[in-house]
């Protein structure tokens, strides 16, 4: 079989579309005014960044003045969470939030920060089998000190999707806000912050065909936050420093075009997931199996766990057959930590060293799926024999 | 040793085993030079936790030097990845050290990794990766002849590491080179300078991989129970000359620090492990003028059929000394000194050259009380620990 480039780990980033690299040209050497500035080219760099904070606004069903520009998804996260908590405090309305055990690091880790260097309260839900929390456990840890829900849309591991208008609706209910990363499902699914209870989101353009660089956090009108990053009044004194003018308008127009053919890309996305997931599973139907919801999932997510196998041996040898793909645990080190995420779905040492997530995209084509499909069984066979030598 | 088969193995595909270090640097940037397919691997291999409990890095890989050979990979222009053995390693190489330690052997824990893990688990990653060769860092050189693959020192005789790399079968090194063999370290260094290698001036790895930062007699003593009990100190003859503090404290040749008084000087001859004593003796007590050597493997694939005049080194850095070698079996084989040897250890390498080419070798068998080395003794492994302070357990 010919070697081959493909590229299954759209859910770690993707390529910027030509349409969002022609937008983002002028505003490097022609209209590069700061758009704080009062001169002529400010003012053009500003209506750049505020045409494109109205575009994002008004996708999402928002007011302009709800949209946040930061540096990247973790920032968005960490601004939400630290900023609501902090803004908690200093009015003096409570010290608790919950959150779960599956959040992205960035949720968690700034978690960790919260409670353990600046005393505040935190509870950490567990997940079912399939990665979701539940709502009587939710229900049940709410405080009369609990200020903020934090809980992501869609697993960045397993693409399990939470149920968030429904622990939207039981936050609005007792006057909690509620956050979530909806990194993972930006543009695949439907986002109506007019009528869905949250009051605050968190984006990353480069997970949508925008730059890398740039996120986006959307915060309720009247939804207080201390800023993260101090200094001048930039994005309504909630994110000092000189906004990314070019990065702003490359994730307005990716999200406009991933917005706007939302129908088709999910559509594609699904039939080659579901190519990947069956095929996968029809392969290997004892050594695999699916993590994470076998329906409610993410459109573009297929994610497995490989019996007795460590994940880094198979991206390895899934890189020198071409196939860019991930796996939950930390990879570059070498170390084969078991996958958080795999031991909170209750999977046991046979499965949690064995993760690999292959994420669909707008370029994958049905040929890429059935190259990986097709090269997947050489590839264990040979650590499979690797493991026996040394069993 | 058995290595996978049936690959469809690419002839110009190279794994580089890569330590972050200037050897295996070198050696990837000189592959890649010549025009190969370089892959850059490291293993990730098992160390013992600090004192506070909490989990270390390996010597061979730390974070910094796994970012050291990310970053010389990256600088190449090759893929770099880690592979996990520490279980593996644990099991076998660490397990290994206490076992022969425990039977008052000394042993050499780098003799064991190639021969368990790196010339057997990596060299078939390497070729599970269909790569027709596994390249590390080592002073030595492969020489391919019409009657096979022969096994010679590296061109620098005093980082020559031939002497690890004993147990290499003509299988092994139909798949295996050693492109540093060829220069010296300080063509090395220089070499490392010109590819613009960021690890020119690295100092050398010393000690033993997966200890944290002590004495390895601190670790024997913690990991295996009987390191520390006390014995008797006894000549030959049985008379009790004092009290030992646990045999793993001593080191064959030693005369210091024993805290006993005789008229004579007295050295240490060897342990008796099953009496948990340490046996002393004077200076030509040491000397031996046969060794029984163990786990005998040859380079040429069988022994040879008469008895061979070869050079031994009985240590890494020891000098070859002259001797008659006579294959014993396939595996075990006798050694006959011109001079009698002092220091001979068991469990250290006892390899065999002619001239600069290695025939192969095996681990010095225990000594029993006739003064000549025996032949593998049963492993009972419940006895006493171990030895010595500086004989030089130590390999590259």
């Amino acid at each position: 079989m010919e070697k081959r480039q493909v590229y299954l780990d759209h859910g770690a980033s993707t390529p910027v579309l030509p349409a969002v690299i022609e937008a983002m040209r002028p505003f490097w050497s022609e209209q590069y005014g700061n758009p704080s500035s009062h001169h002529a080219l400010g003012r053009q760099a500003n209506q750049a960044l505020e045409g494109a904070r109205r575009t994002i606004a008004n996708l999402l069903h928002a007011q302009p003045g709800e949209i946040i520009f930061t540096g990247c998804g973790s920032e968005s996260d960490n601004l939400a969470l630290r900023g609501v908590m902090l803004a908690a405090r200093a009015a003096g309305r409570g010290n608790h939030f919950i959150t779960s055990v599956v959040e992205h690091s960035a949720v968690l880790q700034t978690a960790v920060q919260l409670t353990e260097l600046m005393g505040f309260e935190a509870t950490i839900l567990p997940v079912d089998g399939y990665g979701r929390i539940s709502l009587t456990d939710l229900e049940a840890t709410i405080r009369p000190d609990t200020v903020l829900i934090s809980i992501m849309a869609a697993n960045n591991e397993v693409g399990t999707l939470q149920p968030v208008e429904a622990i939207g609706q039981l936050a609005r209910e007792r006057s909690i806000l509620f956050h979530t990363d909806a990194i993972q499902t930006a543009t695949t699914a439907v986002w109506d912050m007019a009528s869905q209870p949250i009051d605050l989101m968190s984006l990353a353009p480069h997970k949508f065909y925008g730059p890398k660089g740039v996120g986006i956090l959307y915060v309720r009108e009247g939804v207080e936050i201390v800023p993260a990053l101090t200094g001048g009044s930039h994005e309504n004194g909630r994110r000092a420093g000189t906004a990314n003018v070019a990065f702003a308008v490359g994730a307005a127009t990716a999200l406009d075009h991933c917005l706007r053919h939302q129908a088709d890309h999910i559509a594609h996305y699904e039939s080659l997931r579901d190519r990947l997931i069956d095929g996968m599973l029809a392969t290997f139907p004892e050594a695999c199996i699916l993590t994470g919801h076998p329906t409610q999932r993410a459109p573009h997510n297929a994610s497995f766990a490989f019996r007795d196998l460590n994940g880094n041996d198979l991206l390895m040898h899934l890189d020198m057959a071409g196939i860019a793909a991930s796996s939950g645990s930390a990879c570059k080190s070498g170390n084969p930590k078991p996958s958080a995420v795999l031991q909170a779905l209750g999977l046991d040492d046979t499965w949690t060293k064995g993760g690999l997530r292959l994420t669909i995209g707008l370029q994958t084509r049905k040929d890429e799926i059935d190259y990986v499909l097709a090269t997947m069984p050489g590839i264990i066979d040979k650590l499979k024999k690797i493991n026996l030598l040394f069993a | 040793m058995t290595l996978l088969t049936d690959l469809n193995l690419h002839p110009n595909r190279v794994v580089v085993a890569m330590s972050g270090g200037v050897d295996s640097s070198v050696a990837a940037a000189l592959l890649v030079e010549r025009g190969y397919e370089v892959v850059g691997m490291m293993m990730r291999l098992w160390s013992e936790p600090d004192c506070d409990g909490e989990v270390q890095a390996n010597r061979c890989c730390t974070p910094q030097q796994m970012a050291d050979a990310r970053r010389i990979a990256d600088q190449l222009g090759i893929p770099f990845y880690v592979v996990d053995v520490k279980d593996h390693f644990r099991q076998t190489i660490v397990q290994f050290f206490l076992d022969e330690h425990a039977l008052g052997r000394t042993p050499n824990p780098c003799i064991e990794c190639n021969r368990q893990i790196r010339f057997t688990y990596l060299l078939n990653q390497a070729l599970a990766l269909e790569a027709n060769h596994l390249a590390t860092g080592h002073y030595a050189r492969v020489q391919k002849t019409a009657d096979g693959y022969l096994l010679r020192q590296g061109v620098d005789t005093h980082k020559d590491q031939s002497y690890v790399l004993h147990m290499l079968t003509q299988e092994h090194l139909a798949h295996v080179l050693f492109p540093v063999g060829e220069y010296t370290k300080a063509e090395v260094r220089d070499l490392a300078r010109r590819f613009n290698l960021p690890v020119a001036s690295k100092a050398d790895s010393q000690d033993l991989c997966f200890l944290s930062d002590r004495d390895y007699r601190l670790f024997l003593r913690q990991y295996s129970e009987q390191a520390s009990r006390p014995g008797q100190i006894l000549t030959e003859d049985g008379t009790v000359l004092g009290q030992h503090d646990g045999l793993a404290s001593y080191t064959i040749g030693q005369r210091k620090g024993l805290g006993i008084s005789a008229p004579e000087p007295l050295y240490v001859v060897r342990k008796d492990v099953a009496g948990n004593a340490l046996v002393v003796g004077p200076r030509e007590a040491l000397g031996q003028a046969r060794l029984r050597v163990r786990q005998v493997s040859w380079i040429a694939g069988s022994p040879p059929d008469t008895t061979i005049q070869a050079t031994v080194k009985i240590r890494y850095k020891a000098q070859p000394v002259l001797a008659q070698i006579t294959a014993v079996s396939a595996t075990e084989a006798l050694v006959m000194f011109e001079e009698p040897v002092g220091g001979a250890t068991p469990g250290q390498g006892a390899i065999f050259y002619d001239g600069d080419i290695c025939l192969g070798g095996g681990l010095i068998g225990d000594r029993d009380g006739s003064g000549e080395t025996a032949l593998s003794q049963p492993q009972t492994q419940t006895q006493t620990t171990t030895q010595l302070a500086d004989i030089p357990i130590i390999g590259p």
